[in-house]
């Protein structure tokens, strides 16, 4: 009986500091693991996505509330006016879920461009919809375009050998329109 | 003279990956590029010598019939610092290790030095263990990884060394997991050939 309540005090003082130390360390980098993320996975698509932005794009952020979920809102400016958003959004691949960075003109209500966060599509097939060949179509469509792919009946080229990788994609884009007029206004009214 | 020998048998008596053939998951699935091998390296070392330190230090403390699942604690404590400071300070690293940090808490070499060397020996003895294992860990990995990087992709610690040419029609199939698994063995056949010339 001693020897169990022992071996419970033991391990279980093991484990208690032990998370205290983890939870201590977790507290000292959380602020830096977020902006390096910021930095180095999400800032890059950023920028490509709204290229003509002139200000600092990661810096001018802030997260807005649509139906109940945080949605991180990446606003461009052209000069001191906002021009352009982007955020992100999810859709179902081949291989797990495509996120995808949709950046709109809030002018005209066109897509300034897409660009793929992280994909899990077979390489070399899938992972086609990564590269510019395939996302640089959706540079300058109006937000009222059907982006199915044509196949189903959409307007969007589809890639032979990666029906369901394409799919995904106009899934994440169509996920993304469909809040996007709510975005839009509440931006539109801070 | 007998605590030095701890430190240097990591090195080559005992030398993890080829000696004893432990830890090869990560010693194939990371080593594309020496600067990748030395990425895990560096953390598999942090890890192994705090573990030991600790193991060491608690082996008096921890009753026998948990004492599994207290070094398990331990370890995997230390590996979420360690992916939590690779994540904040080395991002790049982080990326390139990936799903390979939170894994060196199942890394046999580790759990094996806690339960062949730490529980028996002293603090001091311990940490020289795990420095002398981890470094003969890490020596491997770039080894492996350099060789496997030349090979593969013309480069070394991504500097340039083959010609355009070569570079261009290199062999990538050596960046494959077959690439590790022909290159282990061809090291591993070079050591035996060194240490053992005679058995043969």
């Amino acid at each position: 009986m001693k020897e169990i309540i022992r071996m419970i005090v033991v391990l279980s003082l093991i484990s208690g500091v032990c998370a205290l130390a983890l939870s201590g360390f977790r507290a000292a980098t959380a602020e830096r693991i977020e902006d390096q993320i910021l930095q180095n996975v999400q800032g890059p698509k950023v920028k490509l996505v709204l290229d003509k932005a002139e200000n600092d794009i990661i810096n001018d952020r802030k997260t807005i509330s649509v139906n109940g979920e945080d949605v991180l809102l990446f606003i461009g400016k052209k000069g001191n006016e906002p021009w352009a958003i982007a955020y992100e959004s999810t859709g179902g691949g081949f291989g797990g879920d495509i996120k995808v960075m949709v950046g709109y003109d809030i002018g005209n209500d066109t897509l300034t461009g897409i660009q793929i966060i992280s994909h899990k599509e077979t390489p070399g097939i899938g992972s086609k919809i990564a590269e510019d060949q395939f996302t640089k179509y959706f540079k300058g469509l109006a937000t009222s375009t059907n982006f199915t792919t044509k196949p189903q009946g959409g307007e969007v080229d589809a890639i032979s050998g990666a029906t369901y990788s394409a799919r995904g994609v106009c899934e994440a884009i169509r996920n993304s329109v469909e809040i996007y007029p709510q975005v839009k206004k509440q931006m539109q009214a801070q | 003279m007998s605590v030095f020998k701890e430190f240097t048998k990591g090195l080559w008596q005992e030398l993890p990956p080829f000696r004893l053939v432990l830890g090869l998951c990560p010693v194939l699935a990371v080593t594309k590029s020496a600067t990748n091998g030395l990425g895990m390296g560096l953390a598999v070392i942090f890890v192994l010598t705090w573990s030991n330190i600790l193991v060491s230090a608690l082996r008096k403390v921890i009753p026998r019939k948990v004492r599994i699942a207290s070094y398990i604690v331990i370890i995997a404590t230390f590996v979420v610092i360690v992916e939590m400071a690779t994540q904040a300070f080395f991002y790049p690293v982080y990326e390139a290790l990936g799903i390979f940090i939170p894994l060196i808490v199942v890394n046999c070499v580790i759990l094996g030095r806690a339960e062949a060397f730490a529980s028996k020996n002293g603090v001091f003895a311990s940490a020289l263990d795990g420095l002398g294992i981890g470094t003969g860990f890490t020596i491997s990995l770039v080894v492996l990884g350099g060789l496997r990087e030349l090979v593969g992709a013309g480069t070394l610690f991504d500097v340039e060394i083959m010609s355009a040419v070569y570079r261009s029609h290199s062999f990538s199939f050596m960046l494959e997991a077959p690439g590790a698994f022909i290159c282990l063995g061809v090291l591993l056949a070079i050591m035996n050939a060194v240490s053992a010339p005679s058995s043969s």
